[in-house]
Order: C-alpha cells, then sequence, then structure tokens
C-alpha cells in the first residue's frame, strides 16, 4: 500500500484533516509542529489516495471503499481486514474471494520479507527425526554425567536449546497468519491446534509441536475431518501429550481413548459409555513414539503371526508386542483383533458418527458465528459434514452462506488471538514485521500464548472467557503498545538488529474510505479528542468495535 | 453470608460458637488467601518428622538435625515429633509460637498419577476423580458462586484453572510486574467514555479500577522500600502486594509460587531448598505484616500439588510422592499445633512402601475451613465440593 514511508507525519497530516483538528491544537504540541514541518514525504500520489488531501492527481486509488457489510464479512473471514485484503476482495468479489479461501493451493510462499524469516527457521530446514534424535542423545549424554553439579549444568544447555527449538513455530506460525492471502486456512489451522490440543511444555513437545502444526494439522485444516483425526493420532506430539505412548496391553492408558471421544469427536454426553472408552483404549494400545532414527533402530522380535505388523512412518511406531490383539466391541461394533488396522476402524466409526458431526459443526459456529450459534444452523452445517462424509470446506461454505452468519457480523468478540493479529495487519498492512517477539509477549500477558494451553480441551472460544475487568484493562494496554509505535516488531531477533522505523497506521485509506463508517457515535467523539496519532491509535485499537468482528 | 442463614446455622450447629463469642459474623471481612507452592515443594525437609529414626535412616545427605538449641542447622521445634526447617526461623516459626499457624500433615488428594500436571489440575478444579473433568469449574469460582459478598483476584499471570467458569468474571494480575500503566487517566476516561452503554461498561470500568488500586498498592510500597533501603524481591515483594491490596479491597486471592521441583541437588539445612523455602516464609510474613489489622480476619492456607518420596534419591533428591503437609496461617487461626489424622513415621506406614499417605483430603478440609469462615451450610459446601464430606478441623 501507499500510505508507508514517512508513515507518522502521513498519519499526523491525514488523521488531523479528516478530524477537523484546528491549527491552534497542532501547534501545542511539539511533535506536531515539528511533523508539519517535514510534508516532503507526502508524495502527490500519495496524497491521492488520502481522501482529505486535495489534489489533482488522476490516478485510480489504490484502496477501494467496501461496504459496511462487505468489511465485516471480510473482516471475519480474515484475521482482520487491511488494506490488501480488500483490495483482493473488491477484484474478485465475494463469491470467488471465499472459493479462493475455501479451496486455497498447496503451496504458496507468503511476500517475500516475510518468507526469508520463516526460510531461516532450523524447523524450515531440518526435519523433525532429526533434531529430536539429536536432542535425545543430549539429554541422555546430560543425564549420564555423574557429577551432580555438572550434570545439572548440562541439563540445562539441553533445555535452553529446548527453548529455542520451542519458539521457532510460533513464528512461523504468526508469520503466516499475518501475511499469508490465504487467511481461512490459518485460522481454520488456529482452530484445529486448538480443537487437537497440545501442550508445549510437556516432555519434549516443543520439538514436536512445528512438525504437528505444519504436517498434521495445516494441509488437513480445510480437508477431510476423517484425515486431520487420523494424522493427529499418528503424530507423535500427540501421541505422548496424551500420554497414549505409556498405553500397552496390561497397561492400560485411558487418557487418550477418553479425550479422542470427549475433546476430539462424539462429545461428552453423546451416548458414549465408559466401556467405549476402555475399547477405545484397548484399541490404541501399541501406537506410540520410537524417537530412535531408523537406521539405528531395532525392529522388535515379534512372534512369527505377527511378523509384518510392526509400522514405522517417521517418529510414529505401532508396536505389536505393546498391542492389545483380543476383539473389541465398540460403539456396538465387533472390531476383530488384528493390529494397526483396528485403529482405522475405530476412526472411521468416529468420523462418521452423527454426534461428531454435529459436535464439530457447532464448534465451528462458535468460532465463527456465535456464542450461542442456533440449532438450525448447527443442523445444517451436520448434514452437510455427513452427506460430504466430512468435507471441512462444504462444512464451512454452508455456515458462510446462511443467513444467521451475515446476521452475526461485527458481533463477535475477539479473542486475544484475534485482537492482535487484526490490529498488527490493520496497522502495517504488507510491511513486513521483522520480530514476532512482541506478539507472542502480547498473546502471553493476555493469556492466550501459541500452543501454550495446559489442558486438551484447548482455549474456549466464547466471549466470557476472555472480557473479565483484568482481561480489558490489559488489552487497553496492548491497544497502547501497538498504537504508540513499532514497539520491536522492526527489530531483528539478533542481537546486533537496529529498530527499522516504523510506525502504526490503522488510520489508513481503508479506514477513511470504509472503516470509519462502522464506528458509533461515542467512539467518534472520543478519537475527535485524541491529541497525537499515537494517542489517535491507542483509542482507536481499544475502541468497542475494534473489539468484535 | 447471608443473615438469614447465618441465623439458621447458629442454630443448627454449635461450633460456631467460639470462645464464647460468635465466629462467623461479619461475613465480609474475612480474608481468604490460596497459596499454592508448584512443583510439589519436599514438605518431609519442611516439616520435619524429627522423632522418627527411619527418617534420618531414610535421608541420609538431606535430613535436617533434630531440635538443638545450639545449632543453627537443626530443626525448631514445634511438638514431641516434629521439627520445622531452620530457614523459616525468623518468619514463620515466630507466627507458630503465636498460635497463628498451623500444620496439617498427610494432606493432599486421591490422585495417583504422581503426575504435576494431571494433580495439579486435580486440586484445581476439586471436582470427584472418578467423574470426567470439567475444566470450566475450578473450586474456587464455585465458591464464588456460593457468596455474594467476595471480591476475588488472582495474582497470577493467567486466570487460573480454580478461578475458571461461572457466571462472574474474576480479575487476575501479574503481580510480579506491575508497572505504572500505559494507559493514562485522560485516555482511560476516553475509553471508559467509548464503552459507554455497552455491555462491556462494567468490566472496562472495573479493569481500571482495580489496575490503579494495585498501582496505587506498588507505589505505596516503593515509597516505604525507600524509607527501609531493602526491597524485597521475587514473592516476597509479591506476598507484600498481596496483603496490601488485600487490606482493602479484595478479599479471597489466588497466587502460585515455583520451583519445588527438587530430583537433584535438594539441599538439607542449607542449599537450594532452604532457600526457596527462606523466600517463601519471608513472603508470608511479609503478607502478614502488610495486610495489618486485617490479619486477624486472615486465613491463609499453603497447598501443593503431592509430597515427594519419603527416601532420598541417589542425585540428592527426591521424587514424586503422595501426601504432603498444608499449612494454615492467619491472626485468628488456632495455630501453634499440628492438626488432622496423624500417623507414627516409620516404614509400615509408608504408602505403597515410598510416601507418605493422605490422611487428610483437602478438600473436606477445605470445606471445614469453609464451614467455619463463610458460615457455609453443608448443601451448599456441596457445590463447591461434590460428594465430600467436610472435615471440621476447628482451624479457626
Amino acid at each position: 500500500m501507499r500510505l508507508r514511508l514517512g508513515f507518522p507525519v502521513i498519519a499526523a497530516a491525514i488523521t488531523m484533516s479528516v478530524l477537523g483538528l484546528r491549527l491552534a491544537e497542532l501547534d501545542t504540541s511539539g511533535r506536531f509542529s515539528l511533523l508539519f514541518l517535514s510534508p516532503v514525504f507526502l508524495s502527490p500520489a500519495e496524497a491521492a489516495s488520502a481522501p482529505a488531501a486535495s489534489s489533482a492527481d488522476t490516478r485510480p486509488p489504490e484502496v477501494v471503499a467496501l461496504s459496511a457489510r462487505d468489511l465485516e464479512w471480510l473482516n471475519r473471514i480474515t484475521w482482520g481486514i487491511n488494506p490488501s485484503s480488500a483490495k483482493e476482495f473488491a477484484a474478485l468479489g465475494p463469491d470467488k474471494y471465499l472459493e479462493r479461501q475455501l479451496h486455497p493451493p498447496n503451496d504458496v510462499p507468503l511476500p517475500r520479507e516475510a518468507q526469508a524469516q520463516i526460510d531461516a527457521l532450523a524447523i524450515s530446514h531440518t526435519p523433525m527425526q532429526t533434531f529430536v534424535a539429536d536432542m535425545d542423545q543430549e539429554s541422555r549424554t546430560a543425564n549420564a554425567i555423574t557429577d551432580p553439579d555438572q550434570r545439572q549444568a548440562a541439563q540445562k544447555a539441553y533445555q535452553d536449546s529446548l527453548a529455542r527449538f520451542g519458539r521457532e513455530p510460533a513464528i512461523r506460525s504468526v508469520l503466516r497468519d499475518l501475511y499469508s492471502p490465504y487467511q481461512l486456512r490459518e485460522q481454520l489451522t488456529w482452530f484445529w491446534l486448538n480443537h487437537f490440543n497440545v501442550h508445549l511444555y510437556k516432555s519434549n513437545i516443543r520439538l514436536l509441536i512445528g512438525d504437528y502444526e505444519d504436517r498434521a494439522i495445516r494441509p488437513h485444516a480445510l480437508g477431510r475431518f476423517r484425515d486431520l483425526l487420523a494424522a493427529t493420532l499418528r503424530h507423535p506430539a500427540m501421541l505422548r501429550y496424551l500420554d497414549n505412548d505409556q498405553n500397552a496391553v496390561g497397561h492400560i492408558n485411558e487418557n487418550y481413548a477418553r479425550e479422542i471421544m470427549e475433546l476430539h469427536t462424539m462429545a461428552v454426553g453423546s451416548g458414549y459409555t465408559q466401556n467405549d472408552v476402555q475399547e477405545l483404549a484397548r484399541i490404541l494400545t501399541g501406537a506410540g513414539v520410537n524417537q530412535s532414527l531408523p537406521q539405528s533402530a531395532t525392529v522388535p522380535k515379534l512372534p512369527p503371526e505377527r511378523q509384518g505388523q510392526y509400522v514405522r512412518d517417521g517418529l510414529f511406531e505401532f508396536n505389536p508386542n505393546r498391542h492389545d490383539y483380543g476383539d473389541k466391541i465398540f460403539l456396538g461394533h465387533t472390531i476383530k483383533g488384528r493390529g494397526l488396522a483396528e485403529i482405522d476402524e475405530a476412526l472411521d466409526l468416529l468420523a462418521r458418527a452423527p454426534a461428531t458431526a454435529r459436535f464439530i459443526s457447532h464448534k465451528l459456529a462458535v468460532y465463527f458465528v456465535s456464542d450461542n450459534p442456533s440449532p438450525q444452523l448447527v443442523d445444517k452445517m451436520a448434514a452437510t459434514f455427513r452427506q460430504t462424509d466430512g468435507d471441512i470446506a462444504a462444512v464451512l461454505k454452508a455456515m458462510f452462506t446462511a443467513p444467521e452468519f451475515k446476521a452475526s457480523l461485527g458481533m463477535q468478540f475477539k479473542d486475544p488471538m484475534h485482537y492482535i493479529i487484526s490490529a498488527v495487519r490493520l496497522a502495517y498492512d504488507d510491511k513486513v514485521i521483522l520480530n514476532t517477539g512482541p506478539i507472542q509477549g502480547w498473546l502471553g500477558r493476555m493469556a492466550e500464548p501459541l500452543y501454550g494451553h495446559e489442558t486438551p480441551d484447548g482455549y474456549p472460544l466464547t466471549e466470557a472467557a476472555w472480557n473479565g475487568p483484568g482481561q480489558m484493562a490489559t488489552r487497553f494496554e496492548i491497544a497502547r503498545a501497538i498504537g504508540s509505535g513499532s514497539a520491536g516488531l522492526f527489530k531483528g531477533d539478533s542481537p546486533q538488529a537496529v529498530d527499522q522505523p516504523a510506525f502504526p497506521q490503522p488510520a489508513n485509506a481503508l479506514y477513511f474510505n470504509s472503516l470509519r463508517q462502522t464506528l458509533g457515535a461515542s467512539t467518534l467523539q472520543a478519537l475527535d479528542k485524541a491529541i497525537s496519532p499515537q494517542d489517535w491509535n491507542t483509542l482507536f485499537l481499544a475502541s468497542p468495535e475494534f473489539m468484535r468482528r | 453470608m447471608q443473615r438469614r442463614e447465618f441465623l439458621r446455622m447458629v442454630s443448627l450447629t454449635a461450633p460456631l460458637m467460639i470462645a464464647g463469642r460468635l465466629y462467623a459474623a461479619p461475613q465480609t471481612r474475612t480474608r481468604f488467601l490460596v497459596v499454592f507452592l508448584r512443583g510439589a515443594y519436599d514438605a518431609a525437609n519442611t516439616i520435619v518428622p524429627v522423632a522418627s529414626d527411619f527418617y534420618y535412616k531414610s535421608r541420609p545427605t538431606l535430613a535436617i538435625a533434630r531440635p538443638n538449641p545450639g545449632d543453627p542447622n537443626a530443626a525448631l521445634p514445634l511438638d514431641r515429633d516434629w521439627g520445622l526447617h531452620p530457614a523459616l526461623k525468623d518468619t514463620l516459626y515466630p507466627l507458630y509460637k503465636k498460635g497463628q499457624l498451623a500444620f496439617i500433615p498427610f494432606a493432599g488428594t486421591d490422585d495417583l498419577s504422581r503426575s504435576h500436571f494431571e494433580t495439579q489440575d486435580t486440586i484445581e478444579l476439586g471436582q470427584s476423580l472418578d467423574a470426567s473433568r470439567d475444566y470450566r469449574s475450578g473450586f474456587m469460582s464455585r465458591l464464588v458462586a456460593q457468596l455474594t459478598d467476595l471480591e476475588p483476584i488472582s495474582f497470577t499471570d493467567q486466570l487460573p484453572l480454580t478461578f475458571r467458569g461461572g457466571t462472574s468474571s474474576i480479575p487476575n494480575i501479574s503481580i510480579g510486574f506491575v508497572g505504572k500503566p500505559g494507559v493514562d487517566d485522560r485516555q482511560a476516561k476516553l475509553i471508559e467514555s467509548m464503552y459507554q452503554g455497552t455491555e462491556l461498561a462494567p468490566q472496562v470500568a472495573e479493569g481500571f479500577s482495580v489496575r490503579d488500586e494495585v498501582y496505587k498498592e506498588v507505589t505505596a510500597e516503593m515509597q516505604e522500600a525507600n524509607r527501609n533501603a531493602v526491597s524485597p524481591k521475587g514473592f516476597e515483594l509479591a506476598a507484600r502486594r498481596i496483603g496490601g491490596l488485600m487490606k482493602s479491597r479484595f478479599n479471597l486471592g489466588f497466587v502460585d509460587v515455583g520451583g519445588w521441583d527438587t530430583h537433584v541437588n535438594e539441599g538439607g539445612a542449607t542449599g537450594y531448598l532452604a532457600g526457596r523455602l527462606g523466600e517463601l516464609g519471608r513472603g508470608l510474613a511479609g503478607f502478614a505484616e502488610a495486610i495489618g489489622p486485617a490479619w486477624n480476619d486472615s486465613v491463609v492456607v499453603v497447598i501443593s500439588e503431592f509430597g515427594r518420596t519419603f527416601r532420598e534419591n541417589g542425585d540428592r533428591g527426591t521424587d514424586h510422592g503422595h501426601g504432603s503437609v498444608y499449612w494454615v496461617m492467619g491472626g485468628a487461626v488456632k495455630g501453634g499445633r499440628m492438626v488432622g489424622e496423624q500417623v507414627k513415621v516409620e516404614q509400615a506406614s509408608l504408602f505403597q512402601n515410598r510416601d507418605y499417605p493422605v490422611l487428610n483430603e483437602y478438600r473436606a478440609m477445605l470445606g471445614g475451613i469453609f464451614h467455619r469462615i463463610y458460615g457455609l451450610a453443608p448443601d451448599r459446601l456441596q457445590k463447591i465440593f461434590p460428594a465430600v464430606q467436610p472435615k471440621d478441623l476447628a482451624l479457626v
């Protein structure tokens, strides 16, 4: 977008002129006078795109005006509107735009500056299996040291490396949320990661989480629910988080079985029994994690009739010696004891259960429509789920095209993730940030850090979980942090990095052309009283309208 | 508690008459603070079973010596069987001697997972272990739902599980990192004006008000610190701030303290654990000081997810165990004693031949305290801890 160079100047100029502040007021602030002394930043083209500036330039404006309704629609489909998304939306029209969002191409690099940051991460060029094996070795070596002090030092070094690995996936994730043109996929990636929650700080999940997000969740985020479920089941992050790596014949651990039924598929109270949980736990025996590299791994000694049953796929291992080969009765079906194929059979039953269609539809509607979606909407989505064998994009389409969706626009309270990402998207548009650290910090302060929910239920999705008094006060502090300056977002991660000049500019052309009309009188009045661009930004990002999507 | 219920309680239950005065009135004065030691503190080296030869046999490098007035590293006598870690000599031992601190040995949960993760959740949720967990219903939020005059607050970075759920919104404050609010008064007023007439107006006003209160408290403390020259750090700083905040406005609080998972090089009378205990002791004594006269209406409960193995391991540390020792303190607490079911500390009494058993289940114990301080009737205690029979240990 255009209004980028010389941001403070332009922000000040536009804000002040549009808000109709008198020049005398401007003179009271040294900062403002100074800004007005540097009009050189405002090129004619830039001035043209600013509606308040008069100019004879005839080039068509790059930023389109959207109706309030289109704006709110786009705001919900994306992590938050910005001029780039508005432009794309205007060029494609709603139907085509939605189709592209629902069926994104597989591998699209992000804008160059963002992609370069991702490419520089260790997780981008080292396979999970390699660094897990390396770290495993480091941990063993550390634990084998006899001197307690030296051992503690080595264990600390191991923990430091773990922490380093643990930070990388969140960097990639946030950059995608900010800059991917396929915003719906990124929102769904967050949604499913939360649905199939694992916690960063359990065991060595910091080494597994990036691969889990990138290879188990994201490729299936808009695909088939059955594939998504199976991908999480085969991932070491999930098997470890819910202790299925401890689940073996004679030593049953029901943890994962229970959560699959209660949280991942059918939901509590949908008619299954404790017996079903126990039988599923038996079915899941033997599905675990093997961290050794394939070349150094030994296949366990198997009885002759189970030769060939052993499966090793990356870190996933199915060990027949740990599996319960008895027959099971699960959800009223007899499942013949025969190894890994039992799990596929159980997943088919779970993914096709009507309760699952309903539960997943309801949860999607809570995320995208309202805290209390109507039974009619959920029924419609669940019917689509069943008819399409769990095609997530189809279920979403049914939801997005429902009248209830349109009626809900602009009314959903943003969770911290939506709040922060939408603010940074709007404030900087396609000017790529150089450091996601401040965003991770804000997410932590607002208690919704990525991969940071300890318990398998994931973060709550409803408004009441995020709008408490302390939470609102924190939100306003974050509004101020984002609105008052570049906040560290443009200072790279290395110790030598220099802070690059940048200034948040939510008051961009999109604001003047479209966003402003969605604000209420109280908000406009408060914004009129802003005494600086920083102040204006803070108030705007703290406004009740900006809390909702 | 409502007056009507109070009167009903009095007529139903005799123990409410304590020392000739009606205990429960007035309700709003009671301050209740839960201090959660996350990571499972080594109870056996903190409240030391000094009468047990088996203890000294089981901990050749870690054991705290039997009480001996001439030895600064010896345990401080609590009663015939127990002694206190010497790191608490100047902070909590005086409170014990004054009768304001009681210890409940063999305390904890029935959770046998020995997982920090699992058992902390168990404690915070306070639900029955045989049912499926409801992560949206912590026991402290259920307590809030039972009383109308509570001003709850969590002194933690995130709202802990125990305060989740319920209908009212409970504020949390990162008590260790209170800075000058960036949003100034003028901005706060403008922000409030934008929310006028919206559903969020009360939360927004309350949020600024809590924020200001916390900052005011911290500023006052800073001025004091300048006079005293030494400014407290870590938990001591946090606990003093909490004392200041619970002096006036807030009367139900939760705070957690980490760093107790001592698998390696735990230390004995000195060393790692001694350092953690010293800080904890300074914090709790600082809380008592900072809250001022309201200390007489305060009840502080110190809990931890489980105890540690009774025997030391090969790394001069201890591993995940079962039974712990919980603490109850406050100006009106009937302390200076060991409270609850006890058993002789010897090999035969260990649970699974490795840990303290749990003889005092924490929900029953807390239920008993809630009954005492809030006058909650059994049917309402059931809403907080379903299917638990409260155990009245006459602690307050």
